[in-house]
């Protein structure tokens, strides 16, 4: 019992943290708190990201295969938990002036992290679900926090509803896959779907987990909540859902798809593929049309979960190293222009429509070049990190004979460059600018920014260990 | 590997950028003349460093030469080097960069950005012609797109918008399919190693491609691929509509930059991917390159022959210059290679040059209408000169060295397909035809429009920026052994191992015919 919890200690000291905040901000100053608390969740997000990079490697087992914590959790829960203190530190600003600076923010956040870090370590499908359900109705409840305006209630509540079908279908699988396997446990689910003949009421079961699965990452068919939860959101919330919670669905997505189904990958393999292809087709094609960045980038989010989803397909170790490196390249992306995003403002009004970037460049150089590297890794043109994320997971699907999809994703890739280059445009040789962006001195989100943008440049020199990292992650998952 | 002089030069110019990127602050005339000079001396400073690869260059070894060979991410391979096909277009870049960014001295609005862009454009050059392994080769390739895109939508003309993203998307949707064909060779031999895949021979037994025999099988299919892109960035007609669109609207440097280098990395591409790894391919295209070209010179030179615009009517000569280069290319031949890779080489100077001489009028009136100009030798005799002299030497004359280029080609065009010969001969009659009345136009007469009353003769700096220029065109012209002596061998041992393996394959047809 004390081995078992010391090796959730961190999701324990996370959920503690939690409670005692709520509590001293309940019978304390409540909202005057709320600064200090971002910044305590954080510090705590941030300390606890490098535990588990300086912790014991190897893979530990909790509550009898519960819980696993191993070199493919501690890798997600690393990306989760970086990238959510980021996206705290960057959001008082924006809170305050619109007014919603809470002390739940913060608060929901760290509870919805402790979901996430659940998710990404779960063994047996019951932790899994206790996970997914911890962070999604964390997320609906940030969803709409901004509680006046129409957008942000009606993004809160279809988030929630389609969510719960999406919890609904993969509750469903999951009962399925307990009466045809006879256990939840992934260990027990690996060995009775295994084989030639695998029992069509698991099969079933399977499509319904995947089902579940695929509306948690956003990948069409099921992708119909985003562009809605992204605009109507306050933005960072809308930074928190581009990032954080994307890895962690994509984490788990994996381990179940590995752990618990690895032996018959040849019945979900062209399951995933065609999500994947049509994900990246509908990514490139709709978000021509947007004019808001959010729902553009809503819709640049759902083309790079299919190219991530790429990796999975392939069933195969490398694949799933080069979607964790896709996911840790693609949260940096999205940090950085969310950074950039949350600075868009006019007489101190956040402002979100693509138009109102015209001529950046000129009022403010750096910030355009540091979007201006971002949106071309977006794009996946070389020389970018983002090219290499790319030619990760071609080299990963092409190894498994997925030829076809490589070429769809080629093709789809080169649709998408024109959503990307139209900002570019826009920002350096657009129409004058009506009514100039306000030009503002934000540390945080400058810094934040400028080192995504430099990442995306030099990471071409050398990943910094993520490569090794993710190459363990995937040699423990797929053996 | 002992020295790492390749990646030295290939990156200087992209470090002076971050330099500039990072250090230089404000934006008044004196920040502007800091920005110019800093980057006039980091590109002379790379010139001079890339004349040690010359030094070092050992043109009898047909192999790679100062080879660096490192480890990557994502499991990928760095590896550099230069053999006697390269060089030459390395020198061509260094060499062209100093005088593009002295003739660009004119620049008044965002100068430090223009020099920031000019300088990564030039480390991407570079590493193109420097590139021992696809993906890097990719990379630089279409790296190269961003700053050319930034370069003609900022400091471009009045249609610029429109210009940037036809030449983005052109060139784009080309290298799409090189890099699905890539992807595909990667699959076949394993590795994306350059010299690896030179000596890996693709499978060429025919194929049956949704009811379409296709001869020559896998090899053609990925010759096509590779075609698309080299032939858009070529550009060979039918697919040169963007080329004419980018020159005008791109400033002067950006033109010069844009023919005298951007355009040899399709000429390049052939000979180093196309005729070495798909010698079957290219075997069974032959007949339909040669055509196209015979078609692109004749028919752009009638085109450039109604043209009003003097950069556009340049733009039309480079494609059907650069006809020439195709078909030399593949008439794979010893004098058909040599004279495209010289070709190509004279074809940057001359176009250069050009385009410098329609910058030097145009920063005096600010218009490129023929109709504009008239009796210039009347008040810039030393202009009438110099452009006297890029006009013979793009028409060919003998002792320029657009003469060598042109006649090694139809030489070797001529002992592979007559008629392809014939129709192209007809355009060294054209290229005469619109070039002299061109210059008639602008240059002789008597000078009666009032604007030009007060033009003034080219300054001291305009001629410096020249010198080098008309240097090379009569050195070149007068002893294209300079040049030849470097390629030769390279191109001999090309020229050897294409036709090893065609008649390999060719061999092994008979044999199965007779089964």
């Amino acid at each position: 019992m004390q081995a078992d919890l010391n090796i959730m200690l961190s999701e324990i000291i996370l959920s503690l943290f939690a409670m005692l905040a709520l509590i001293s901000a309940v019978y304390g100053s409540k909202d005057r708190l709320t600064v200090p608390l971002i910044f305590a969740t954080a510090s705590i997000f941030m300390l606890l990201a490098l535990i588990s990079i300086s912790s014991a490697q190897g893979i530990e087992t909790a509550f009898d295969g519960m819980f696993v914590n191993d070199p493919f959790a501690r890798f997600s829960k690393v990306i989760i938990l970086i990238s959510a203190s980021l996206v705290l530190i960057m959001s008082p600003d924006y809170l305050s002036k619109r007014k919603i600076l809470h002390f739940e923010y913060p608060l929901l956040i760290a509870l919805s992290v402790v979901g996430m870090m659940v998710m990404v370590s779960a063994g047996d499908l019951m932790s899994l679900y206790m996970g997914l359900e911890l962070q999604s109705l964390c997320l609906y409840v940030i969803a709409s926090m901004r509680r006046d305006s129409l957008k942000s209630t009606e993004a809160g509540l279809k988030y929630f509803v389609l969510g719960a079908l999406s919890s609904g279908l993969l509750l469903y699988g999951a009962s399925l896959t307990y009466g045809y396997a006879g256990t939840t446990g992934f260990k027990g689910i690996i060995i009775a779907a295994a084989g030639d003949d695998v029992d069509v009421g698991l099969l079933i079961a399977l499509v319904m987990v995947l089902s579940g699965l695929a509306f948690k990452v956003s990948a069409v068919p099921f992708h119909m909540w985003t562009p809605d939860v992204y605009e109507g959101a306050p933005t960072p919330v809308t930074a928190f859902f581009a990032t954080a919670p994307k890895m962690a669905a994509m984490a788990l997505f994996v381990r179940v798809m590995h752990d618990a189904f690895g032996n018959i990958v040849a019945e979900w393999q062209q399951v995933v593929a065609l999500i994947s292809m049509l994900s990246m087709f509908l990514g490139a094609i709709a978000a021509i049309g947007q004019t808001n960045i959010k729902r553009l980038m809503a819709y640049s989010s759902i083309a790079h979960m299919g190219y991530a989803l790429m990796g999975l397909a392939a069933g195969t170790a490398f694949g799933v190293e080069a979607l964790l490196i896709y996911m840790a390249i693609y949260v940096t992306m999205n940090i950085g222009t969310f950074a950039f995003i949350l600075m868009m403002q006019r007489d101190g009004q956040p402002v979100t429509d693509i138009a109102s970037l015209s001529m950046l460049s000129r009022e403010n150089p750096g910030k355009a070049l540091a979007m201006l590297v971002l949106l071309f890794s977006l794009a996946g043109v070389p020389p970018s990190l983002g090219f290499f994320a790319k030619w990760g997971v071609w080299i990963a699907a092409l190894d498994a004979g997925l030829v076809w999809l490589v070429f769809a994703s080629a093709l789809a890739s080169a649709i998408g460059a024109y959503y990307y280059l139209r900002i570019v445009y826009l920002m350096y040789f657009g129409a004058e600018p009506q009514d100039a962006l306000d030009r503002r001195n934000e540390p945080v989100l400058t810094g934040v920014l400028t080192v995504s943008a430099v990442a995306m440049v030099f990471g071409v020199l050398s990943l910094v260990g993520i490569e090794g990292a993710a190459e363990a992650a995937a040699a423990t998952l797929v053996r | 590997m002992d020295t790492l002089l390749l990646s030295f030069v290939a990156f200087a110019p992209a470090v002076a950028a971050f330099i500039l990127l990072s250090v230089a602050r404000g934006d008044d005339a004196a920040a502007d003349l800091v920005a110019k000079r800093f980057t006039l001396a980091a590109t002379s400073f790379t010139f001079l460093i890339s004349l040690f690869i010359l030094a070092q260059f050992n043109p009898h070894d047909t192999g790679f030469q100062m080879v660096e060979e490192a480890e990557w991410i994502m499991g990928l391979n760095y590896k550099m080097g230069v053999d006697g096909i390269s060089i030459l277009f390395i020198m061509l870049t260094t060499f062209m960069m100093p005088l593009v960014i002295a003739a660009s001295w004119g620049v008044k609005t965002r100068v430090k950005e223009y020099m920031i862009a000019f300088l990564f454009l030039e480390t991407l050059m570079l590493g193109v012609f420097m590139a021992l392994d696809l993906v890097l080769f990719y990379l630089f390739f279409e790296g190269g797109l961003i700053p050319m895109f930034l370069i003609i939508g900022i400091w471009g003309g009045a249609e610029r918008i429109y210009a940037s993203f036809k030449f983005f998307l052109y060139t784009f949707l080309g290298s799409v399919l090189m890099l699905l064909a890539m992807v595909a060779m990667f699959a076949e031999a394993g590795t994306t190693d350059v010299p690896t895949l030179m000596k890996h021979q693709f499978d060429f037994a025919s194929l049956n491609l949704l009811g379409i025999q296709v001869v020559g099988g896998i090899q053609t299919l990925l010759f096509l691929a590779f075609f698309a892109s080299f032939a858009v960035k070529m550009p060979m007609w039918p697919v040169h509509t963007w080329l004419p669109d980018a020159h005008v609207q791109a400033p002067t440097a950006g033109s010069v930059v844009l023919a005298a280098i951007l355009l040899k990395m399709g000429g390049y591409g052939f000979l180093r991917f196309s005729l070495p790894m798909f010698p079957v391919g290219s075997e069974v295209m032959t007949d339909f390159v040669l055509w196209l070209s015979a078609i692109a010179i004749v028919y752009t030179s009638l085109v450039a022959l109604v043209q009003e615009d003097m950069k556009k009517l340049i733009a039309y000569s480079s494609v059907a210059h650069m006809g020439y280069v195709t078909m030399g290319i593949f008439a794979a031949n010893q004098q058909g290679i040599d004279g495209a890779i010289f070709q190509m080489l004279s074809h940057g100077f001359i176009s250069g040059a050009l385009f410098l001489c329609v910058g030097v009028v145009y920063d005096r009136m600010h218009t490129r209408d023929i109709e504009a100009y008239g009796g210039l030798v009347n008040r810039m005799p030393s202009y009438a000169l110099i452009f006297m002299l890029f006009t013979m030497a793009n028409v060919g004359l003998p002792g320029t060295s657009g003469f060598v280029g042109e006649f090694l080609t139809l030489v070797g065009v001529f002992q592979v397909n007559t008629w392809v010969a014939l129709v192209a001969t007809s355009g060294v009659i054209l290229s005469a035809a619109y070039a002299l009345w061109l210059y008639r136009r602008v240059v002789m007469g008597e000078l009666i429009k009032a604007s030009l009353k007060s033009i003034t003769d080219m300054t001291r700096q305009e001629k410096v920026v020249f010198t080098p220029l008309v240097a090379m065109t009569i050195l070149l012209g007068v002893y294209p052994a300079l040049a030849l002596d470097l390629i030769g061998p390279s191109v001999d041992a090309l020229v050897a191992n294409f036709e090893a393996a065609t008649s390999e394959a060719s061999l092994s047809n008979q044999t199965a015919a007779f089964e």
